[in-house]
């Protein structure tokens, strides 16, 4: 099947889905767009995380069918020209970072919740992670993170 | 090279220049690539016509291969090659330190997940189809299931030879001692998983020579060529293997996965085949930590000082070698803990049974030592009405006191500043548990279980002791090319090691290092691949320490030929140059003499030559252990670590909520402090899942959770927040003073943990992981 969506902005057709493709598959293996990752492709760890049509959803879990003329965005879109997003850089500056795997899902799922809840407290943040798994860090540097975000974004007046 | 091109994505160097030298925060030179999703992992790549791979494994733990018919697979549109045993050109049989595993089945199948025939086809889901495609006639067999039965003598023959893939006995100090106390006790550890996020990942290339290019997930580059080389009956030379960005290891890729199969795919289809495992198919495709049952015996005087330790260990190995001989080796070395005692008799046997195979992960057989004996420790405590960190302190090793392989502790040793400075971090405040608590603080969090009555507070503490580096004599190297030019009139320096980042840091670290020694600012890491000698393996916290020292090596030569050929331009200007060159320093891209007189800018000096250097780097030798006393020098260093843990267990549910991990660790030397925190939080978590989360099921050798569904890593939500001290005691006889910081923390979180649950609850709770019915059955 052809399947047409907009991605970071882009509209992106791709043809020969098979129906049963996730969009997870569509995004890393035909548009090129390996961001989201695929830990588990069962919906349990978040690292393919992603927005459609504005909502946080595993990539994974969405069947290709389901994305035709939606809007979609993924980790690749979230940086500008220049500067990484605040979101981004905070996960660099409090060392959130080890292999990285987790990272795209944790910082697609960071936006959402910085999004919604601009000062969140950090069973908020725990609350709002918890669909994301980190192997590597046992998490305090993705809390440290998501609070340097938080204040980042609240001074520089982005809500 | 081969005239292979690149796969789409893979990249050939980090191109972001470090900043910042040893001892600072430095950021990841990977990190901007891996925030914008941009970083190549070895399940991101791609090539031109290329094939996806695809397994078929045994259903059955064992079973007899009556025959295997591939026609059907064969049949289906866009398939390309389905191979078999008999396809393999070179060794059917692999390993990494007894070769006992087919690449793919033959005659026999030994456990629940075997790798019997692997596909290549158009798109994964037919290469899926295709493996289930394939008719395989078994005849099915009883699986030997238990370690004890396994190397009783009765039971069947797993490999010739016996069942007990080693047995190691230490006999050390006067034997038979009587003592005031004796306190017995028996302890048993589920087979946990590593579970590192990038699944098992690869793309393999044929190339024009009739060799192949490997771009791929591993630990140890060199050591997968090597084992590479004999199944495809290739020299290694013609066997190039690139690594591609790995998603966490842990133990998990110190084995080849699936390398052979895309190897021998790519070369019989003569196109790239990639493969990515599903999270499942991970589950069977490595080795797992080795189950254990701990049966131990302390004699102890009246006021708490050890007399003699005994302990007879039996890991479950599985179906295959893997790293089980070291393992066991480990389990027995470690096996009294960071205690001084008079007499140890040990006997550690690591069995062959129908189970999945065991091997590498995280803290190597010192793991389930550290549970037994601080579990042992605790129960003297209790047994003597001692406190439990005194009697800890009252024994604690000290520099220069034996192992029981009667190795000397010759670094610093400090277990009783670990446990002191542990008693001293403050405490958490109590979970309020009347008004105003809020739910998902307490003891199973959102599913709003308790109100907080049957909650109670547990503190416990624990200690433990591993081994950096690869023990026993083994020739434990790293090697490194270091390369200074000046490039657009600014000296820059390359460095490329074989060494596999995956996800610790250690490329960082190396553009640490050469920026520190070399005195410049900018610094390409150069991808690991095969191109340079084998840099051991990413494992047993060494990297640090053995690449870490090849690297400072290769920049000391370098910096040594640039002050050589300085020596030669400009000896007459600078006479002291020739008698004093170790004075003379490299910083800021110059190089200034004992006085900090300038002597000339490496650009000015340097102009179009190319300093480069090529390095090995060893740590101090080891020895082998006596087969029969185990009495040996097999370590090459030791590093110590504690934690306090603090839950809350509600005894009515059984769950337990982990409200603090504290930390103490030896580093060294912290040469990024930010990294080695992560390390000491990371090894915390996998601890803590072992306490109370992880377990692969395996019920009659059959795998009963492989999925992230029923297999439970911990979560932000199970996951506390960590405290940790870093001590720095260098030690003398490693680069910079450092001490390997990965696996130490991983020893003493389980430990820890489940003696704050036994303080909570009093029970005794012999077992990891602790799950909620050994809390509400006994209560
Ligand atoms: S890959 Fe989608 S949730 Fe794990
Ligand atoms: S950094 Fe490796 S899984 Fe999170």
């Amino acid at each position: 099947m052809r399947l047409t969506c907009t991605v970071n902005g882009k509209v992106e057709t791709v043809d020969d889905v098979w129906p049963g493709e996730s969009l997870l598959y569509v995004l890393r293996e035909r548009m090129g767009l390996p961001g989201a990752k695929n830990a588990c492709e069962q919906g349990e760890c978040g690292s393919c995380s992603v927005h459609l049509d504005g909502i946080l959803v595993c990539a994974c879990l969405v069947a290709a069918g389901q994305v035709e003329g939606a809007e979609i965005k993924t980790v690749e879109g979230l940086a500008g020209a220049k500067d990484l997003h605040p979101v981004q850089q905070a996960y660099l500056d409090a060392g959130a970072v080890q292999c990285g795997f987790c990272t795209p899902g944790l910082i697609v799922a960071t936006v959402d919740l910085l999004e919604k809840n601009a000062d969140p407290s950090d069973s908020e943040i725990r609350e709002a992670l918890a669909g994301n798994l980190c192997r590597c860090t046992g998490y305090s540097k993705i809390l440290d993170a998501v609070r340097l975000a938080a204040v980042r974004l609240e001074g520089a007046g982005v809500e | 090279m081969s005239n292979s091109t690149l796969p789409t994505k893979q990249r050939d160097h980090v191109e972001a220049p470090v900043l910042g030298g040893l001892g600072e925060s430095v950021a990841r030179p990977d990190g901007t690539l891996k925030v914008t999703g941009d970083f190549a992992y070895s399940s991101d790549l791609w090539a031109d016509g290329m094939l996806w791979a695809s397994t078929l494994r045994s259903p059955h733990p064992h079973a007899r291969i009556k025959s295997i018919n591939i026609a059907p697979a064969l049949k289906i549109n866009g398939v390309s090659a389905v191979l078999t045993h008999d396809d393999v050109p070179g060794s059917k049989l692999y390993g990494l330190e007894i070769v006992d595993q087919p690449v793919l089945a033959f005659d026999t199948i030994r456990f629940h997940g075997e790798a019997i025939a692997i596909v290549a086809a158009d798109h994964p889901e037919t290469a899926k189809r295709a493996a289930q495609a394939i008719v395989v006639e078994y005849e099915i067999l009883e699986p030997v299931v238990d370690a004890d039965y396994a190397i009783s003598g009765n039971a069947p023959v797993i490999h010739d030879g016996g069942n007990i893939t080693r047995h190691v006995p230490i006999i050390f100090g006067p034997q038979n001692l009587k003592a005031d106390v004796v306190v017995k006790g028996e302890y048993e550890v589920g087979m946990q998983d590593q579970a590192p996020l990038g699944p098992e990942s690869g793309l393999a290339i044929p190339a024009d020579d009739g060799g192949i290019d490997l771009y791929l997930s591993t630990q140890w580059l060199h050591v997968d060529r090597g084992q590479l080389a004999t199944v495809l009956g290739l020299p290694p030379e013609k066997v190039r293997l690139t690594l591609a960005g790995v998603g966490g290891a842990f133990g998990a890729r110190e084995d080849m996965s699936m390398q052979a199969h895309i190897a021998l795919l790519a070369m019989r289809t003569g196109k790239p085949v990639k493969i990515v495992y599903s999270r499942e198919e991970s589950f069977f495709g490595h080795v797992h930590r080795h189950p254990a049952k701990l049966r131990y015996e302390h004699g102890v005087t009246k006021e708490g000082k050890l007399v003699y330790v005994k302990a007879n260990i039996v890991l479950d190995g599985g179906a295959y070698a893997s790293s089980s001989p070291a393992v066991c080796a480990n389990a027995a070395c470690f096996a009294v803990g960071p205690y001084e005692v008079e007499s140890a008799t040990i006997d550690a046997y690591v069995a062959y049974t129908n189970n999945p195979p065991c091997g590498a992960m995280r803290g190597f057989g010192a793991v389930q030592t550290g549970f037994a004996y601080e579990s042992q420790m605790d129960k003297i405590a209790e047994t003597l009405g001692m406190d439990p960190i005194e009697l800890r302190l009252k024994n604690a090793m000290v520099r220069d006191s034996l192992m029981p392989t009667g190795q000397p502790v010759d670094s610093a040793a400090p277990v009783a500043e670990i446990l002191e400075k542990l008693r001293a971090m403050p405490l958490p405040p109590l979970t309020a548990t009347t008004d105003g608590f809020d739910v998902i603080e307490l003891p199973g969090g959102a599913s709003n279980v308790t109100h907080g009555e049957g909650v109670r507070r547990g503190i416990g503490y624990a200690v433990g002791i591993k081994n950096i580096g690869f023990s026993e004599g083994f020739d434990d190297y790293s090697t490194a090319k270091v390369r200074l030019q000046i490039i657009n009139g600014e000296p820059v320096v390359e460095v490329h090691t074989a060494a596999a980042e995956v996800g610790q840091g250690l490329v960082t670290l190396k553009g640490q290092i050469a920026r520190t020694e070399l005195g410049v600012q900018r610094v390409v890491v150069h991808v690991s691949d095969t191109q340079v000698g084998s840099a051991g393996s990413t494992s047993a916290s060494r990297q640090s320490y053995v690449t870490g020292g090849a690297v400072m090596t290769a920049c000391k030569a370098v910096r040594d030929e640039v002050l050589l050929y300085a020596m030669e331009k400009l000896g007459h200007l600078h006479p002291h140059l020739l008698h004093f060159r170790a004075n003379y320093k490299m910083v800021n891209g110059e190089i200034r003499d004992g006085e900090g007189q300038l002597v000339s800018s490496l650009a000015d000096l340097v102009k179009d030559r190319v300093f480069e250097c090529t390095r090995e780097y060893r740590h101090r030798p080891t020895t082998p252990i006596d087969p029969i006393t185990g009495q040996g020098l097999p370590h090459a260093q030791f590093a110590f670590a504690g934690h306090r843990a603090v839950v809350d267990v509600d005894i009515e549910t059984g769950m337990v909520k982990v409200i603090e991990m504290a930390s103490v660790q030896d580093v060294g030397k912290a040469l990024n402090p930010q990294a080695v925190e992560g390390q000491i939080e990371g090894g915390t978590a996998q601890g803590l899942g072992l306490a109370i989360l992880e377990e692969i099921q395996v019920v009659n050798g059959k795998v009963k959770n492989p999925s992230f569904t029923d297999y439970l890593i911990p979560t932000v939500l199970d996951m506390p927040p960590v405290r940790s001290i870093i001590l720095e005691y260098a030690d003398e006889h490693a680069p910079y003073g450092l001490r390997g910081v990965g696996e130490a923390p991983t020893i003493s979180s389980t430990p820890a943990v489940v003696s704050a649950i036994r303080q909570a609850t009093g029970l005794a709770l012999t077992r990891v992981p602790v799950r909620p019915e050994h809390i509400t059955s006994t209560l």
